[in-house]
């Protein structure tokens, strides 16, 4: 290994623009990620306090808050600011720091069109917020953006379908962008089947993406043309199909679901296999369960619809491909307990997190199938069982799968090690009260409790009143959890290259051989991979 | 501030109440209803053999969770077993044994799918509209028809800050001026449709929802046990807009006789109204459009 030259070249590379002009001009992959990051983390929090308007409202019986329409205003823009500013962002993020780190390239494949995707979603959500502050308040037709209600949205509708369009267009080239840098610049030895499996998550994940984005954003234009232009897409009046945009919104959505769940699939497998100081078990059995997963994805959509009134055998074709689903997620399942199993495991805050995520995204998993079987879905459908199964799946299982993997790579992105004591406060405090939050959704839903309601009647007071318990102490974690970043990123104990416990039978990742904190520009020169 | 407060009272009383939850819970409500109809029934067991396949597979998957972090601990002393990367016969097994459980789910679940679509025999026919926010029943053939909104007492309590305690109120938001009415024992065809945006007529204890959609006729078909006379209440499930979480849906069933009898009172009344023995009452909607209501004369 040639140091010297590398020394010399880093110091010559690693000038950069001071202040803010370094963020707003740089193509280094490293930045990107952290703006992602810091983006997301960001959104995380405002619609973090949305949920919290919504809960607290939701409280007590009676409305004590907020007007109805402000309430729908908040479920619809909590739920888009988390799909669409919170867990993807953070994943892009994660893809940008990690994905040339872990297959040895030297940055990004298209970096000044990184920064462009970044730049987007940015003013995409600067718009998207600013409908708050227009005549008619911000979309409250859901995140579903059904017709005929989504017409009836005021000022903020075109506002809002322009920035649906932009987040779609940042999504798009960043999914070029991971695809192209997979595809072209793993180093030397690096075959698709030896890349780690967060990259492979990520590649399956880029072409969802790729194929869905522009669904949705045919999906929206066709709501403007109607509401603008006296189209009747979806106008009954006009001989249109208020259903067709549910079609077309879930042929998105159920592989956007994918899209916030398969990066997180990737992570967890990395951090259970070092933890447990033993590789995953059955490998390409994994890299096949995503890839299956993702097929499955585009076969499923009409899951969410079966109250519309669908012809018999497309009800028994969704919930029978629907079902199918539970065979690759099984799978994953029993490979990561194979992967406990006869390890030796240590429980250090990304494994905490990762563990955690293993039982709570299976019981996701479970009431998912559940909604699966469209005769019980008749009940299940449009009330809170359901809103408990997609938080299940997302908080507990996308959103930590996030934390850990901030918290297993924070080290190598700071260089220094972050508040341990602290870090598994954080833990124990998110795990007890994102079930007190919830969990009682299940028994509301099956209760008989609509989703989407401001106010409700008073059998269902008592398990309302648990889950805002919840939701208060879940959002106060979080403010932990900004502080141990922060504090992790002004100093603390030296962070090592491997960070964590490489045996000399399992050696390390590639992110794992370069310094902490990992160098402005690092595989200038491609390693070898045996 | 009165909502700081307000929340300071709420937060003591959740604490109160979660103390003295196990003395005040009703279990029932941890659960789907059974129902008062054969399908609502067939629905529940579905539910429940689903939920319990669900357990038994946790028990086992998070036992082995649980085994493994207690067992192969590193401060234990547990060293890695590095031959165990891969294992063709088992991968295979846990691929193939789920196929046999979800067929094991998937057959059950296209039989009850075959009898909740069949709509065929009905005796009654009840064309249900959605509004915003309000439903309309047509008794179809017979002339009856009407509007049902959210009752005065819940409309009172109901608005922001309007400092009535919604406890005190009779089936606080569960409660409408005009409840639909019909007959126990009789298969009864409801046709599903709205006059704006989407809604969802839904009552937990017939086992059903269904979406009514402007433009679409849905199907969907009710039927109340001849043993089940009582009145059942539900609300709209599909987002609507702002009152959305303010349209129920009350259903009275009664014996065959008895509403018979309410029907045959009903038609009278439409037929005074159609003669110009009622006025017309023009009827302020919320969205400040106007309905028009029948009612009959003083």
């Amino acid at each position: 290994m040639a140091h010297h030259e590398h020394a010399a070249e880093h110091a010559h590379h690693d000038e950069k623009p001071a202040g803010i002009m370094r963020w707003l001009t740089t193509t280094n992959h490293k930045d990107i990620g952290t703006m992602y990051l810091v983006f997301s983390l960001a959104m995380f929090l405002i619609g973090g306090l949305m949920a919290l308007v919504i809960r607290a409202e939701l409280f007590q019986p009676g409305l004590q808050f907020v007007d109805p329409g402000f309430f729908n205003q908040m479920t619809t823009m909590h739920a888009l600011v988390m799909v669409f500013g919170a867990v993807m962002p953070a994943t892009v993020g994660l893809a940008n720091w990690m994905i040339p780190m872990q297959i040895g390239a030297p940055d990004m494949a298209l970096p000044r069109m990184n920064l462009f995707s970044f730049w987007l979603l940015f003013f995409a959500f600067m718009l998207l917020l600013s409908t708050l502050f227009l005549p008619g308040g911000a979309p409250a037709a859901g995140w579903t953006l059904y017709p005929p209600l989504v017409l009836q949205t005021g000022d903020a509708f075109p506002v809002a379908v322009f920035a649906v369009h932009l987040m779609g267009a940042s999504s798009i080239m960043g999914s070029i962008n991971v695809i192209v840098t997979i595809m072209n610049m793993r180093a030397p030895g690096m075959t698709l089947l030896k890349m780690p499996l967060f990259s492979w998550s990520w590649l399956i994940t880029a072409y969802l993406l790729i194929a869905v984005m522009p669904v949705l954003a045919g999906g929206v234009t066709m709501l403007l043309t109607d509401h603008f232009f006296a189209t009747s897409f979806f106008n009954p009046a006009g001989g249109g199909d208020p259903v067709l945009f549910q079609h077309i919104f879930w042929f998105f959505g159920h592989p956007e679901v994918y899209i916030m769940i398969l990066p997180a699939f990737g992570i967890v497998s990395e951090i259970v296999q070092t933890f447990s100081r033993k590789p995953i078990f059955g490998y390409e059995a994994m890299v096949y369960a995503i890839a299956s997963i993702a097929f499955l994805s585009f076969i499923v959509w009409a899951h969410h619809m079966f109250t519309v009134g669908m012809p018999l055998a497309g009800q028994m074709f969704f919930t029978l491909s629907t079902m199918l689903i539970a065979i690759p997620t099984g799978v994953k399942v029993f490979n990561w307990t194979a992967t406990l199993w006869r390890g030796s495991i240590s429980f250090e805050p990304p494994m905490l997190f990762a563990i955690a995520f293993l039982f709570l995204f299976t019981i996701g998993g479970f009431s998912g199938l559940m909604l699966a079987i469209a005769p019980a879905d008749f009940q299940y459908h449009d009330t809170y069982f359901v809103v408990a199964h997609f938080h299940y799946v997302l908080v507990p299982g996308a959103v930590f799968a996030i934390m850990a993997a901030v918290y297993y790579w924070l080290p190598k992105w700071t260089g220094h090690m972050y508040d341990m004591k602290l870090a598994n406060i954080h833990f124990w405090m998110s795990t007890i009260f994102v079930n007190v939050l919830f969990f009682p959704q299940h028994f509301l839903g099956l209760a008989g409790m609509p989703r989407r309601i401001p106010d409700y009647a008073t059998q269902f007071s008592d398990w309302n009143m648990v889950s805002s318990i919840g939701a208060f102490g879940f959002g106060l974690s979080q403010l932990l959890f900004v502080y141990i970043i922060l504090k992790a990123a002004k100093g603390g104990a030296k962070a090592t290259a491997g960070v964590w416990e490489h045996p000399a039978d399992f050696p390390a990742g590639l992110e794992w051989t370069v310094p902490s904190p990992a160098p402005y520009h690092t595989f200038e020169t491609a390693p070898e991979v045996k | 501030m009165a909502n700081s407060k307000k929340l300071l009272a709420g937060t003591t009383g959740a604490i109160v109440a979660a103390a003295s939850l196990p003395a005040r819970a009703d279990w029932s409500l941890l659960n789907m209803p059974v129902g008062v109809s054969e399908l609502s029934r067939e629905i529940y067991g579905m539910h429940m053999l689903i939920l319990w396949i669900c357990v038994v597979i946790a028990i086992f998957t998070f036992g082995a969770m649980i085994y493994a972090m207690v067992k192969f601990r590193k401060s234990k002393g547990a060293v890695a077993d590095m031959s165990m990367l891969h294992n063709t016969k088992l991968e295979i097994a846990w691929t193939i044994v789920p196929v046999f459980i979800l067929v094991g789910m998937a057959i059950p679940s296209v039989d009850k799918l075959i009898k909740i679509e069949d709509t065929t025999g009905s005796e009654l026919t009840i064309k249900v509209t959605g509004y915003q926010w309000f439903w309309e029943y047509e008794y179809l053939g017979t002339g009856v028809s009407f509007y049902s909104r959210l009752d005065e007492a819940s409309n009172e309590a109901r608005q922001l800050d309007s400092g009535l305690d919604p406890e005190a109120v009779d089936h606080y938001l569960r409660n409408v001026d005009n409840p639909m009415v019909v007959p126990t024992g009789t298969k009864i065809r409801l046709l599903l449709t709205a006059n704006d945006v989407n809604h969802a007529w839904w009552v937990p204890d017939f086992g059903m929802k269904r979406d009514a959609i402007p433009g679409f006729i849905n199907e969907m078909w009710i039927s109340v046990d001849a043993d089940k006379p009582g009145t059942y209440r539900g609300q709209c499930a599909e987002l609507c807009g702002r009152d959305h979480g303010f349209m129920p849906i009350v259903v009275v069933a009664k014996p065959r006789a008895e509403f018979d009898a309410w029907l045959a009172g009903e038609q009278v009344k439409a037929q005074q109204a159609s003669t110009g023995a009622a006025t017309t009452v023009r009827v302020e909607t919320t969205d400040g459009g106007e309905s028009v209501r029948l009612a009959k004369a003083e």
